[in-house]
């Protein structure tokens, strides 16, 4: 019996029966197609390269599924890879957990699947276990999907948010805020159109690039949720510095800019999915970003500011305008402004 | 010309803080109140201080629509979201206002209630349609700038026929505010010392630099309107100087783009013909105010919230130490606040003034805490 596309998520789906297995088989395991996951057992056994071994989840609800430039399953492997890759990792393998929800379309989480598989294909990052639980209507938004990554830092190398020194630089790899004002203008309700979509995309390549180059780099981290803002903030409290930014060399895209403005939010707190921020020794800051531009992931990429002493830590920046401001940590979410 | 890098060019900012150094008067202070939230958020956004020489003082008023709501109607709101039937909607500043025992619509929504967050008033419209047997309440705040769209939605029902769908009328009037802190009794004791405003922005659009007039001729100070991008706030700032040191004292637009003499004649008619002003009504900070806010019109009383529900009226409890009141009338600076930035931040805040990135304690905070770290007002 062949799964029909026509229907949706049922119960049964996740019972663990026939029903499960069909799922799994004619969804999943045809698009993800890999040796270790066609053994069929109920984990993946695999032998990694020497170095030190680096592991990272992440869960992905996003509202709507679908969104130019991507989707929840390019996200949820793009996110996960992502998180490896900012310890100067190479990826080497994922794990994927489905919850759905009892009715979601077939159709739908085969687009989703086979998204999942070609991001993973082009990583080269295979899929290697999984999980399909099925909730009732109503308890879940379609579907959430749980990636866990493992990668190997090769020998000699070690990133961690904790590196950040005085006087080192600040680098972004493009401009900011372009994930998380493509999903703003697409719920509903908003009532504005803009020619831009996520970001979304695997750093792995970028970060191998910029890692020949130049090996001192102290740290990298993706900006997603928070924004770059947020991102900041953390890496000013791990290392327990302080940071100066120049608004002026933030690149962000014009209609992203208008966005934020229409709607009374700020760019730097604004999510996304395809850049990272890298902080190295100001002497190889040039030399760091010559590499990430001539790098496609990285062609918009901009020295943002300097690390600075601070015992209190705090981000500030000095505005476009010439006046000075900070840049704190965001509280909640961010919410439109009245007037 | 897109309106958003033009207005915020650094070199013309130079100029304009040069010409502000230039012409202020070192012997004279020149304390002036920036009366909306709007202009306190660019302020700090935009680092203004940093460029003003000492003497010229920012006051910051109680313009930010969130924080002059008092307590007791935020109560009475959370009050109506719990009616099982009723669907709470609402823009999304509000959302985190501590009322009571410092429940929040927030929280209240988490306990469940049906709050929904608003971009605009006109989509209760779909919310009340697509919700037949819910009663969909809308919670109005807001000044003159946010009245028109609310006397919009209500027209727009009463044209559908909407029978589910009411108002939580909190709507606020700019110039009786203005009054009121000229005669506060710090205002009048001679301890708040406002030379001039720079009048709204928004506001100002939809009524006009007509409705200032008063203001020089009653009390002798100064508006100048301004719009809400950092180069007109330095502007307005540069000739409220030349107005003080000129001894004029006139109502001046800099937000010639936008404001007119008369205003927005169309949304002033609609404002005019949904509302009505209020005998009185409670500002958090300026008291009952007379006149300072509006209600339904008898003829729209179907849309009434206050009218179709029993909302029951509760002992509000501000927090005792919480200087909301005192920083709204310009009293008080949100750092003369014991409770500004250790018990009181952002993440967790006591008052409402550190809730909006728009009241003046979120905005010093969230933007200026460096100041006073590097030992600076």
């Amino acid at each position: 019996m062949a799964l029909n596309l026509n229907g949706c998520v049922e119960m049964i789906h996740g019972g663990g029966g026939r029903a499960s297995a069909e799922l799994i088989r004619e969804l999943f395991a045809q698009a993800f197609d890999n040796e270790w996951l066609n053994q069929g057992n109920d984990q993946a056994q695999f032998t990694l390269p020497a170095g030190q071994v680096v592991m990272a989840t992440d869960s992905h609800v996003i509202a709507p599924l679908f969104f130019p430039g991507g989707d929840i399953g390019s996200l949820s492997v793009h996110g996960t890879l992502n998180d490896v890759a900012m310890s100067g990792a190479k990826p080497c393998y994922l794990a994927a957990s489905f919850i759905l929800e009892e009715g979601f379309p077939l159709a739908d989480l085969k687009r989703i699947v086979d998204s999942m598989a070609k991001a993973s294909r082009e990583a080269g990052v295979p899929i290697v276990t999984g999980d399909t639980k099925v909730v009732e209507r109503g308890k879940g938004d379609g579907v959430f999907i749980t990636t866990t990554g493992v990668g190997v830092v090769p020998e000699g190398l070690y990133l961690s948010g904790d590196q950040a020194r005085p006087g080192d630089k600040i680098l972004i790899s493009g401009s900011i805020g372009d994930h998380g004002v493509t999903i703003l203008s697409l719920r509903e309700g908003l009532g504005f159109e803009a020619d831009i979509g996520s970001d979304s995309q695997n750093l792995a390549l970028l970060v191998a690039a910029m890692l020949e180059a130049v090996p001192s780099i102290r740290c990298l981290r993706d900006p997603t949720r928070g924004g770059l803002g947020n991102t900041l903030n953390e890496l000013a409290q791990q290392s327990g510095v302080g940071m100066q930014l120049e608004e002026a060399a933030i690149p962000v895209r014009e209609p992203v800019r208008a966005a934020c403005e229409f709607l009374g939010l700020d760019p730097l707190y604004v999510a996304n999915e395809g850049k990272l921020i890298a902080i190295c020794p100001a002497e190889h800051a040039e030399q760091l970003l010559a590499v990430m531009r001539a790098h496609p992931l990285g062609q918009q990429a901009a020295i943002i500011g300097t690390v600075q002493e601070d015992a209190q830590q705090f981000v500030q920046m000095r505005t476009q305008f010439g006046g000075q401001r900070m840049v704190d940590w965001l509280n909640g979410e961010q919410l439109p402004r009245i007037c | 010309m897109k309106y958003v890098d033009e207005f915020r060019d650094g070199d013309k900012a130079r100029q304009l803080a040069a010409c502000i150094k230039a012409e202020a008067r070192p012997e004279r202070a020149y304390r002036l109140m920036e009366f909306c939230g709007g202009h306190t958020h660019a302020i700090f956004r935009y680092g203004l201080p940093d460029l003003l020489p000492e003497n010229v003082q920012l006051i910051h008023g109680p313009g930010c629509p969130v924080c002059v709501l008092p307590i007791a109607r935020l109560d009475k709101a959370i009050a109506l979201a719990r009616h099982p039937e009723v669907i709470l909607c609402t823009y999304g500043d509000l959302l985190r206002v501590p009322a009571s025992n410092r429940q929040t619509l927030l929280k209240t929504k988490a306990e469940g209630a049906d709050i929904r967050m608003l971009y605009s008033p006109l989509e209760a419209l779909k919310l009340a349609e697509d919700n037949p047997t819910r009663e969909v309440v809308f919670l109005a705040i807001g000044f003159e700038t946010t009245t028109p769209p609310t006397a919009l939605l209500v027209e727009h029902a009463r044209q559908r026929g909407l029978s589910n769908l009411s108002i939580f009328c909190n709507h606020v009037l700019t110039p009786p505010a203005m009054h009121a802190i000229l005669a506060s009794p710090e205002s009048e004791a001679g301890m708040l010392q406002l030379h001039g405003f720079i009048g709204p922005a928004h506001v100002s659009t939809v009524i006009g630099s007509q409705a200032y007039a008063e203001f020089p001729a009653r009390y002798g100070t100064p508006v100048v309107i301004a719009g809400f991008e950092p180069l007109d706030v330095l502007q307005a700032l540069l000739m409220l100087v030349r107005q003080l040191n000129q001894g004029r004292s006139e109502v001046e637009n800099q937000f010639t783009r936008a404001v007119t003499e008369q205003g927005n004649l169309k949304a002033r008619a609609l404002m005019d013909q949904v509302f009505e002003l209020r005998s009185t009504f409670e500002w958090r900070g300026l008291g009952f105010l007379p006149d300072s806010a509006l209600q339904l019109r008898p003829e729209y009383a179907a849309f009434d919230a206050e009218r179709r529900f029993e909302l029951p009226e509760l002992p509000a409890q501000e927090h005792k130490a919480c200087e909301c009141p005192a920083i709204l009338r310009g009293a008080k600076r949100p750092q003369d606040c014991r409770l500004f930035g250790t018990a009181c931040t952002p993440a967790n805040p006591l008052g409402s003034c550190m809730v909006s990135s728009e009241g003046a304690c979120a905005a010093y905070y969230t933007y200026g805490r460096h100041l006073r770290a590097a030992g600076a007002q």
